[in-house]
């Protein structure tokens, strides 16, 4: 293959597999049905918005309201719980979606910076969170399927039981392994299909894309600039809101003071999986590595703790992964000094 | 188009222009900056919406509402920055706006690039259209970016300087570009200052000032200095009598030695720069864009890092780490980008044209304010800046004024050499004068002076000396009456030995 | 007609303030009281503190999002210096003056970090300063494990609580850091610089700037402006929470920055308008709560007002 060439999106997933195969090899049960299920059912929130803040930032644009947008979504899609599972499920993407669409005419309307139009939103967003579920979590009903979406197992029905047994072989242990995914870890994946497949396959992909690498110039080409900036934030309101809703569901309450910081969270997954923070070229898959690198990295901490040989504090996981952000963003600026294209001496 | 009025506020932009382009011709469209060109393009484009007047194409009246709309009609604008995008391959470059698509709104990427394949082999340009743009030359974008308009069935193509970063190879495969559009019988509209491009390619000449259509001809049937002659409004007699520039003539005592610079290099750009400036000189820097004229003045006045070379300045040996640096030892360097490189836009006149000199205006750390206000009147007064008072925000000033901030700028420093990068790039013609006898009358007074410009008439009045340089390397040396328009486009076009060039250039 | 828009614009903010106030005294019950100035005066101190660092790195053209990590930092870890937790001191004045030097520097030190970064690596302010904004905390509540640790030092709560002339002592600190950013940013070549910087990079560069070490020098300062706040708020609750300390600070002090009219993409500032700024934010906030409307709803109006303030800017700037 003459084109191929070690991508920073590539070499984020290439690290990813071999922490996981160390992890596998180093700690028992790491790849076990009940690890895999609990790493994947919590993050797959937060890759969900990270997912959404790779499709802005690809644009150039930040969108720091998704924490908090989904809490306030985490608190409709549980008052809205006993009506059914539908009904939370849209009615918190539908709120999501709403918080998006005021992002995008802050943005291309009023023309206000989107790092400080997403700020607003959020503190109106938590605002608005706090007000509907009265300063306190909101549970959900129980009576309907709603709990399904973030406390259930999608495909497990269908997972034969000679998997667990001794000696089914590697393809046997696989097969185990993918039907084990909890329901939102099949959400995210399909939303990490879809967002390939637009990104990639669609002219609003790279429409995306385009306005990132240059709003003037694809102005100028005449691609629908302002719509597709107004797009993006209305899909990372949306993944949000659906974030929100797993939320609420996989713990059973809507919460309004759940996701402060997620948003930073996001943000570091977008680089770290290696999206130009100012746009205009980046990875969706990246992302997805990025998002698990830094929840993966708290699950080791926690095995490593069990091993005996050190004890780490679950604080260090904080600290960890904001050394592990440093490095890449180091590495990512080594690079694009480099780059013929990305340096910003090119232009002298 | 027809009797084109457009203001902008209270400004008038264009009155009563008129355009009038035949099929499968190229017409030259020239006027001074500010003329109203690119006004009358960007209405033409869509981009713009006229006041007043009316344009027929193709037999039709026509009204575009964005440059979308232009190109979807056939009208297509490749403007003078090349406005792709550098991280897309240049296959979506091409495609950009209306991608091919299979079942389902997927994109159909095999198609678009044998398309953009295709397309571009008609311009015999043969590339890997799925690498990002930005990997090729400006030149092969420059290419893509008209192999995308032609894609839209273009009937017309707008080229707004699209020469301007491209060396002399690469324009003669424009110009080819041009004329194979030509005989595909699509109108081309060409703007360019470099007059010998016009003469190559274009078949009629509209000729554009103050915002008025002022000459239409065939190209044949107007002489350069014609051109010229209707560009700036002047009688020919005026051309001939006064030469264009406001530098004075005649020669005088040149000082010690200043600046010497030896064997200078830069990244890829420039290999091989030596010159040298003495006391109240001006030494011109000659040489086509891309010859790395910018970076070479750039490397002295440690904007970049220099990988090799020696500098010695004043007599004695530098090594600048910084802009700092340089400034602290006399020199001083006005960048070639007035609104990227050197105003500070939001703040005063006052505060623009002290910001070098300001650490030594402090009493006790503070900001001697009475001193900079006496330092500042005093410079709107001997530059003649054109502005309400001090505390006038800089981007409230025109190009010209703006320029003058920038070079009291320096001045007020009392530099030792200063280097000026198309000093009078963009600015009025009004202005343009006054800033180079300023220039004129700050040598006189001892300053040494390296000026770069495109202008070979700036060059060849304004210098006491003229280094050529030529692809990174210093390719000749000119002096006194060998200082001419020949000698130095000579000298940018072929390069010379030093040595060869005293014997060869004639004269006069 | 009178043009008044020059004016709306230098005192706008400031005649926002006064109609505020003038809007309580008809409305809000109980307002011209003593008390009323006191309670908000001091939930804006710490706000305006950071924000005064806040508006130098922003008027450079950067963002600090570390601020209230590294409050976190400062106060998490005076408390081990003055209860003589890490190492004995000599006597209690001795373990203050240490618990107060020693974290303010700490938080410098972590402020000159993320400049670094910025100048080293030609990172985008946002992104150096998130890494502190993850792991500043996470050092925080490391080095305390995460405890809440409770003192009863008074001659260290006299930083915040202590009163001079009848006003909170954590009042003067605000007055003066703000009397001398302002001095700062409107006298001296510093200032002058900061807004260069801000501004045009490039231009200011090549007119001899010393553009690395102005942006060095400005979140150095950020940090210590954040280590100050952070000692205020130890001493006020007389104990530090690690998980707590500057929560969401960062937010507050943009708010404030950009409610008081600093332009947020550098180049101009206002010291005096990011204190204006935050008092307008706390007053509408106060006057909402006092007239019985929840504290969730006054983030919302926060939220638009931080909007309308942007807003406007924009619309005078086009």
């Amino acid at each position: 293959m003459k084109n191929f060439r070690i991508t920073p999106s590539l070499a984020v997933i290439l690290v990813l597999v071999v922490l996981v195969s160390i992890a596998a090899l180093r700690y028992d049960g790491f790849l076990g049905v009940y690890n895999v299920q609990s790493v994947l059912r919590y993050n797959s929130m937060f890759a969900l918005v990270a997912l959404g803040m790779c499709f802005v930032i690809m644009t150039g644009g930040i969108d720091l309201s998704v924490g908090s947008v989904a809490a306030m979504c985490s608190v409709v899609s549980a008052l809205l719980s006993s009506y059914g599972l539908f009904q939370g499920l849209a009615g918190g993407v539908a709120a999501g979606i709403l918080a998006g669409l005021i992002n995008g005419v802050l943005i291309t309307k009023l023309k206000i910076l989107p790092f400080i139009a997403t700020l607003a939103t959020m503190l109106a967003a938590s605002g608005t969170g706090l007000l509907l579920a009265g300063n306190q979590s909101v549970s959900v009903s129980y009576d309907t399927y709603f709990t399904n979406l973030g406390q259930g197992d999608l495909l497990s029905f269908m997972r034969p039981e000679w998997v667990d047994a001794e000696g089914v072989g590697f393809v046997g242990s696989l097969i185990g392994f993918i039907l084990s995914f909890p329901t939102p870890a099949w959400i995210a994946i399909l939303a990490y299909i879809v967002g390939g497949v637009v990104i990639n396959h669609t002219s609003f992909g790279r429409h995306v894309l385009a306005v990132g690498g240059g709003t003037e110039a694809s102005r100028l080409m005449g691609l629908p600039v302002n719509r597709t900036i107004f797009l993006v934030y209305v899909i990372s309101g949306g993944l949000a809101g659906l974030a929100g809703v797993i939320l609420a569901s996989q713990f059973g309450a809507g919460q309004p003071i759940e996701g402060i910081g997620w948003e930073l969270f996001a943000i570091a997954s977008v680089v770290v999986g290696g999206t130009l923070l100012s746009g205009g070229k980046g990875s969706v898959a990246g992302t997805l590595a990025g998002a698990l690198l830094l929840g993966v990295i708290f699950t080791i901490l926690n095995f490593e703790n069990g091993m005996g040989w050190i004890s780490l504090s679950a604080y260090w996981q904080s600290v960890i992964r904001g050394l592990f952000l440093l490095v890449v963003v180091i590495l990512q600026s080594r690079l694009a000094s480099k780059d013929p294209i990305g340096s910003p001496k090119a232009s002298v | 188009m027809s009797a084109i009025d457009k203001s902008f506020g209270s400004v008038s932009a264009l009155s009563a222009a008129h355009l009038e382009i035949m099929p499968a011709e190229v017409m030259a469209l020239v006027g001074q900056n500010g003329a109203g060109k690119s006004t009358m393009i960007k209405i033409l484009n869509g981009a713009f919406r006229l006041d007043r007047g009316s344009i027929q194409f193709d037999g039709k009246p026509w009204s575009a509402g964005s440059p979308q709309q232009a190109q979807r009609a056939g009208v297509s604008t490749i403007f003078q920055e090349i406005n792709l995008i550098a991280y897309r391959n240049v296959a979506e470059n091409i495609y950009l706006g209306r991608e091919l698509k299979r079942f389902a709104g997927l994109l159909d990427w095999e198609k678009m690039n044998q398309g953009a394949r295709a397309l571009l082999a008609r311009f015999s340009i043969d590339l890997d259209v799925t690498r990002p743009l930005g990997e090729y030359s400006t030149a092969i974008q420059q290419m893509v970016a008209i192999a995308r308009a032609v894609s839209f069935d273009a009937k017309l193509v707008i080229m707004d300087e699209p020469t301007s970063s491209l060396d002399e190879a690469e324009v003669a495969v424009l110009l080819n570009t041009i004329r194979q559009l030509r005989s595909e019988g699509v109108a081309v509209v060409f703007v360019s200052h470099k007059l010998d491009e016009l003469y190559a390619v274009c078949d009629r000449v509209t000729v554009m000032r103050d915002g008025r259509t002022v000459a239409v001809s065939k190209m044949a049937d107007m002489s350069k200095l014609q051109l010229v002659a209707a560009m700036l409004g002047r009688d020919l007699a005026d051309v001939r009598a006064s030469g264009a520039t406001a530098f004075g003539e005649g020669e005088k005592a040149i000082g010690e030695e200043l600046l010497v610079a030896k064997s200078i290099a830069v990244g890829r750009r420039v290999s091989d720069a030596s010159f040298d400036v003495r006391k109240g000189e001006i030494v011109g820097l000659a040489g086509l864009l891309g010859s790395g004229r910018t970076e070479t003045a750039r490397a002295i006045f440690a904007a970049d890092p220099k990988s090799k070379g020696d500098v010695r300045f004043a007599g004695k040996a530098t090594n600048f780490k910084s802009p700092a640096d340089a400034i602290a030892a006399g020199l001083g360097y006005c960048s070639e980008d007035r609104k990227v490189q050197g105003i500070v836009p939001d703040m005063s006149v006052a505060d623009n044209l002290t910001l070098a000199l300001l650490p030594t205006l402090t009493k006790m750390g503070m900001i001697d304010e009475a001193q900079q206000r006496k330092i500042v009147l005093q410079f709107i007064k001997d530059v003649d800046i054109k502005c309400s008072g001090p505390g006038q925000k800089i981007r409230e000033l025109s190009g010209g004024n703006q320029q003058k901030v920038l070079l009291a700028r320096w001045l007020c420093m009392d530099p030792k050499l200063l280097i000026l990068d198309e000093p009078t790039r963009g600015i009025d013609v009004g202005a343009k004068g006054e800033i180079q006898s300023l220039i004129q009358q700050f040598a006189d007074k001892g300053l040494g002076v390296l000026m770069i410009s495109s202008e070979l008439e700036e060059i060849v009045e304004g210098a006491d000396r003229v280094f050529v340089l030529r692809d990174g390397q210093v390719v000749a040396e000119l002096e006194h009456s060998g200082i001419s328009e020949q000698a130095v486009m000579r000298a940018m076009a072929h390069g010379a030995s030093k040595d060869a060039e005293f014997i060869e250039v004639p004269r006069g | 007609m009178v043009d008044y828009s020059p004016l709306l614009r230098r005192y706008g903010v400031f005649i926002a303030l006064v109609l505020l106030i003038l809007f309580n005294f008809a409305v809000t019950p109980h307002f011209a009281t003593m008390q009323t100035l006191s309670v908000n005066l001091t939930q804006v101190c710490t706000i305006v503190i950071v924000g005064v660092g806040m508006t130098l790195v922003i008027a450079t053209g950067g963002i600090d999002l570390s601020v209230g990590a590294l409050m976190a930092i400062a106060g998490a870890m005076s408390p081990m210096f003055f209860t003589g937790e890490l190492f004995p001191v000599p006597n209690i004045y001795v373990g203050i003056a240490l618990g107060i030097v020693f974290p303010i520097i700490i938080a410098s030190f972590f402020g000159l970090f993320n400049g670094w970064l910025i100048n080293r690596f030609s990172i985008q302010p946002i992104i150096a300063t998130l890494v502190l904004f993850i792991a500043g905390r996470g050092i925080a509540q490391v080095s305390t494990n995460g405890d809440l640790q409770v003192f009863k030092v008074p001659e260290f709560q006299a930083i915040a609580i202590g009163r001079v002339l009848g006003v909170p002592f954590q009042v003067w600190i605000m007055v003066v850091v703000v009397i001398i950013a302002a001095f700062v940013l409107r006298r001296t070549v510093f200032g002058r610089q900061v807004l260069a910087v801000g501004g045009n990079e490039e231009a200011a560069r090549l007119s001899g700037v010393p553009v690395k070490r102005v942006k060095l020098i400005v979140y150095a300062v950020s940090g210590f402006c954040s280590g100050i706040a952070g000692l205020i708020v130890i001493a006020m609750n007389s104990a530090a929470d690690a998980n707590l300390i500057g929560l969401g600070m960062e937010l507050d002090a943009i708010a404030a920055v950009a409610v008081g009219g600093t332009l947020l993409t550098g180049g101009r500032a206002t010291i005096l308008g990011t204190l204006l700024g935050a008092l307008i934010i706390q007053l509408v906030r106060y006057t909402l709560l006092a007239n019985g409307v929840p504290d969730a709803a006054a983030l919302v109006v926060k939220a638009g007002l931080i909007i309308l303030a942007v807003w406007l800017q924009r619309q005078e700037h086009a």
